[in-house]
């Protein structure tokens, strides 16, 4: 039982990580049907600018609002840099736009970093807090803490304010919103931003339990969209509990049958859940008008 | 529909592959040394895989971001068979390629049903998960660290990969006959039916056409053409790693399709040529490889969204009386 709830604990704590992404997949993906490959790099570009920041000798909680910044402006030049001017190209064309983005980010961080590991000092100290015999990290909290105030900050803000059901009509119908007088194209870029935002602040939190390194993203990216899908692109409770599912299959397939194979868990999940609902586990019925 | 008559230099299957053929022909009194030949190769070998995956992406409309899992297990079936079992390179090549097109069939049909980004998410697990598989066996494929392929022989004619000459012969001669299947295949039923579904697929349902089965007839065909291309690169370069399967080769075979123009089966090879000789220009910039290339692939799809093969012909009919 305590092995159990080990491995739980751990996917779990990574599991809010990839819930984290997916959700930027999805906030993107509403606003503009782009599936961003360069997301994984918003959680790097989060982790490796706080690091670098706090280095420099600032203070953390500043060096964390700043690299948060950051990465929303790399977002902004994204989108008006590489998505506005491919408007109406084909699914095909902007995944390698972003593909291409993500590679490009990839570069520059090995420039303006370097290609070491880093870490940050977790937050509230390194003592393991003990429960049903099995150890958690102060930090998972942090991370787990972290998603929570996520999930809970966009449901208020796509809910309840203007703004947030702006970006909920234009992902239901672009023309239709745009004849009700909303900025579609503010709504674009709202939602890189956003994206970015939510990428950075999980790799601020998870860093100082998973290391951070300028390729973190990569492999981020490819879980988050796993994650994304396997709840049903588009939907936002999809996506947490998508990413959630991801981190504790993967956790459990590392912990019971093989370290090797811990990544490949997760995608023989989603195979298998493709083949039987074609459109994710939140995604409905699909239908074809013709 | 009847199609136009076309002019005789205007027909993909005659005019382009003589113009094809003259082009092999002359380009190695260009080729000035070993290095030049190298790239030629490379471009050739590539663009064999990427003609594949053209006939599934740009004629039948379906993404595939796991090719080059089909690649590399044409290139590790070569490599072990060949090297560690010692069968002859073309019985390997061959049982290869068989294995390749068995498993495409059994994958292909519950993948097949998928559309747009779960497709893409299908296909991207498959190439993920055959990768892991590959990086993991370290007993059979030597994990990470690649594994040495032993030189290509031909019914007792053995083809060192320092043989350029004839190595670029060799695959001037496969290319000539992958455009030309898959022209023929463009051209005939199973083409039309292709091109139907693309459009429509509730149309080419009511018009008679088992989507299923002919989306499943080009994945097997597209999986055979990568793994034949994965088998020659294996031998070719004598040495193979997991990074022919991994994610990043199947974009770049994907982003040839594009760049060389979708549903353009000479585009494939220009794509391919374009992909292939670029980083070895770029390695010049040493650290800021990635960034150009990044930025390069972005301004691409930018710019040159119908790719640069049709762009250009497009160009040159319209001033065409």
């Amino acid at each position: 039982m305590a092995e159990f709830l080990q491995f739980f604990f751990s996917g779990i704590t990574v599991g809010a990580v990839y819930a984290m992404v997916a959700l930027g997949f999805t906030i993107i993906y509403n606003a503009s049907e782009v599936i961003n490959f360069a997301q994984g790099e918003f959680v790097m570009i989060g982790g490796m600018t706080s690091v670098f920041l706090l280095s420099a000798g600032l203070p953390l909680p500043l060096a964390i609002a700043l690299a948060v910044a950051i990465a929303v402006a790399v977002g902004i030049a994204l989108n008006v840099l590489a998505i506005e001017p491919a408007r109406g190209a084909s699914v095909v064309t902007l995944i390698i736009i972003t593909i291409g983005a993500s590679i490009l980010l990839r570069g520059l961080a090995q420039i303006v970093f370097d290609r070491q590991f880093h870490t940050l000092p977790a937050f509230s100290g390194e003592t393991p807090i003990t429960i049903g015999g099995a150890a958690l990290q102060p930090q998972a909290l942090w991370v787990l803490g972290g998603a929570l105030v996520v999930v809970l900050a966009l449901g208020w803000f796509f809910t309840r304010t203007l703004m947030g059901k702006a970006m909920r009509a234009t992902a239901h119908n672009r023309l239709a919103a745009q004849l009700a007088g909303i900025n579609v194209r503010f709504v674009l870029m709202l939602s890189f931003a956003l994206s970015a935002a939510i990428g950075a602040v999980a790799g601020v939190l998870v860093t100082p339990i998973t290391l951070t390194s300028y390729d973190a993203g990569a492999m981020l990216a490819l879980k988050g969209f796993a994650a994304a899908i396997l709840g049903g692109m588009g939907s936002a409770a999809g996506a947490v509990a998508g990413g959630l599912l991801v981190g504790i299959a993967e956790a459990m397939g590392a912990g019971y049958i093989s370290s090797d194979y811990k990544d490949a868990v997760a995608f023989v999940i989603i195979l298998l859940v493709l083949f039987f609902l074609p459109r994710g586990l939140f995604g409905g019925k699909s239908v074809e008008r013709v | 529909m009847p199609l136009p008559p076309r002019r005789w230099l205007d027909d993909p299957r005659r005019g382009g592959l003589a113009a094809l053929a003259l082009i092999l022909a002359m380009l190695p009194l260009v080729l000035s040394n070993r290095f030049h030949f190298d790239v030629a190769i490379h471009v050739g070998l590539a663009a064999i895989a990427v003609i594949g995956l053209n006939l599934l992406i740009g004629y039948a409309g379906q993404i595939s971001l796991g090719h080059a899992g089909f690649f590399g297990l044409g290139a590790y079936g070569s490599a072990v068979l060949s090297g560690t079992h010692g069968w002859p390179p073309l019985l390997a090549l061959l049982a290869s390629a068989l294995a390749v097109a068995t498993l495409a069939f059994l994958v292909g049909r519950p993948i097949l049903r998928l559309r747009g980004h779960y497709l893409a998410m299908a296909t991207l697990g498959m190439g993920l998960l055959i990768f892991m598989v590959i990086t993991n066996e370290r007993a059979i494929t030597g994990g990470p660290d690649g594994m040495s392929v032993p030189g290509l022989s031909l019914f007792g004619y053995a083809l060192g990969s320092r043989d350029k000459g004839a190595w670029y012969a060799l695959v001037a001669v496969l290319l000539l006959v992958a455009v030309w299947l898959a022209l023929n295949l463009i051209d005939s039923p199973v083409g039309r039916a292709l091109r139907a579904l693309h459009a429509s697929e509730v149309a080419a349902t009511v018009g008679g056409v088992d989507v299923a089965q002919h989306k499943l007839i080009v994945f097997v065909v597209s999986a055979v053409y990568a793994s034949v291309a994965g088998s020659l690169s294996a031998h070719y370069g004598g040495f193979i790693t997991p990074d022919a399967v991994g994610f990043l080769h199947s974009i770049e075979l994907v982003t040839m399709v594009v760049l060389g123009g979708m549903a353009s089966t000479y585009g494939a090879i220009v794509g391919a040529a374009v992909l292939v000789a670029l980083p070895q220009f770029l390695t010049a910039f040493h650290d800021y490889e990635p960034v150009l290339l990044g930025a390069i692939l972005i301004a691409c799809m930018i710019f040159l969204r119908r790719g640069l093969l049709p762009g250009v012909l497009d160009l040159v009919r319209a001033r065409r009386p």
